[in-house]
């Protein structure tokens, strides 16, 4: 599922970089909604994109019967993400490419999927 | 202490940099934006001056060029410690490595002087 979501986060990069356009904006918005045939009741699933200039690309998805996350909620948890993830990186400790066991990372992300459900 | 060492502490601590630094900025539209970026946003956060130097053959070499870099400065001015000033160098070659690194650039820099405190970065673009 994340695989895929991948893909049209290429995509999009791709695509922005051949428009030339000015907006070289980090936040990409929605990648695309899709029906989760596997999960009884089928649940709409939104997923939305976020690459940092260092190309980390950050998914998340959102089960969107929960009340609609405004655009600005979303953009705002991405910041709080993009900032945690420069905390962990700037940890002397911590070598790129591992998986992240930081503590307060993991904190800052239950908080926000707390606050959202 | 070998260079090596050196080199990998500033590299690891450029990867830090090139992630905490562009934070708020957009996204770089090619490869000379970062270069630029190393000169003003990198340099003047580290030593609080910027590059005074950037030349490039376009094909993937870059030379950027300090008149009177910091950690030179109270060494000498001139030929004195020629020998010796490279070893100094080591460390900020290292950033410049890891910075480009995070930012998606495979390098290779080295560092040369002419004469203090003037000295030069060549960095070579290594294409996959």
């Amino acid at each position: 599922m994340v695989h895929t979501s991948l893909d049209v986060v290429d995509e999009k990069i791709s695509a922005m970089g051949k428009a030339l356009v000015d907006q070289r904006e980090l936040y990409l918005g929605l990648l695309y909604p899709t029906e989760d045939h596997k999960v009884y009741p089928s649940y709409l699933l939104c997923r939305y994109g976020y690459v940092t200039n260092s190309k980390v690309k950050f998914v998340m998805v959102v089960d969107s019967s929960n009340t609609a996350l405004r655009d600005n909620e979303i953009r705002s948890m991405f910041r709080k993400l993009h900032s945690s993830y420069t905390d962990v990186m700037c940890n002397p400790f911590y070598n790129p490419g591992d998986r992240i066991q930081s503590r307060a990372f993991d904190s800052m992300v239950t908080s926000m999927m707390v606050q959202v459900c | 202490m070998s260079l090596c060492v050196l080199e990998g502490m500033g590299f690891r601590v450029g990867q830090a940099l090139g992630e905490r630094l562009p934070q708020e900025t957009l996204a770089f539209r090619e490869e000379l934006d970062v270069l630029k970026f190393l000169c003003k946003d990198l340099w003047v956060a580290v030593f609080q001056k910027q590059m005074d130097s950037l030349r490039t053959n376009h094909q993937g070499t870059y030379v950027l060029q300090d008149n009177s870099f910091p950690l030179l400065i109270r060494m000498a001015s001139g030929l004195q410690y020629l020998e010796e000033a490279p070893k100094f160098l080591t460390f900020t070659c290292g950033l410049l490595r890891g910075t480009l690194s995070t930012l998606g650039i495979k390098s290779l820099v080295t560092a040369s002087v002419a004469s203090l405190p003037t000295c030069k970065f060549q960095v070579v673009i290594q294409k996959t």
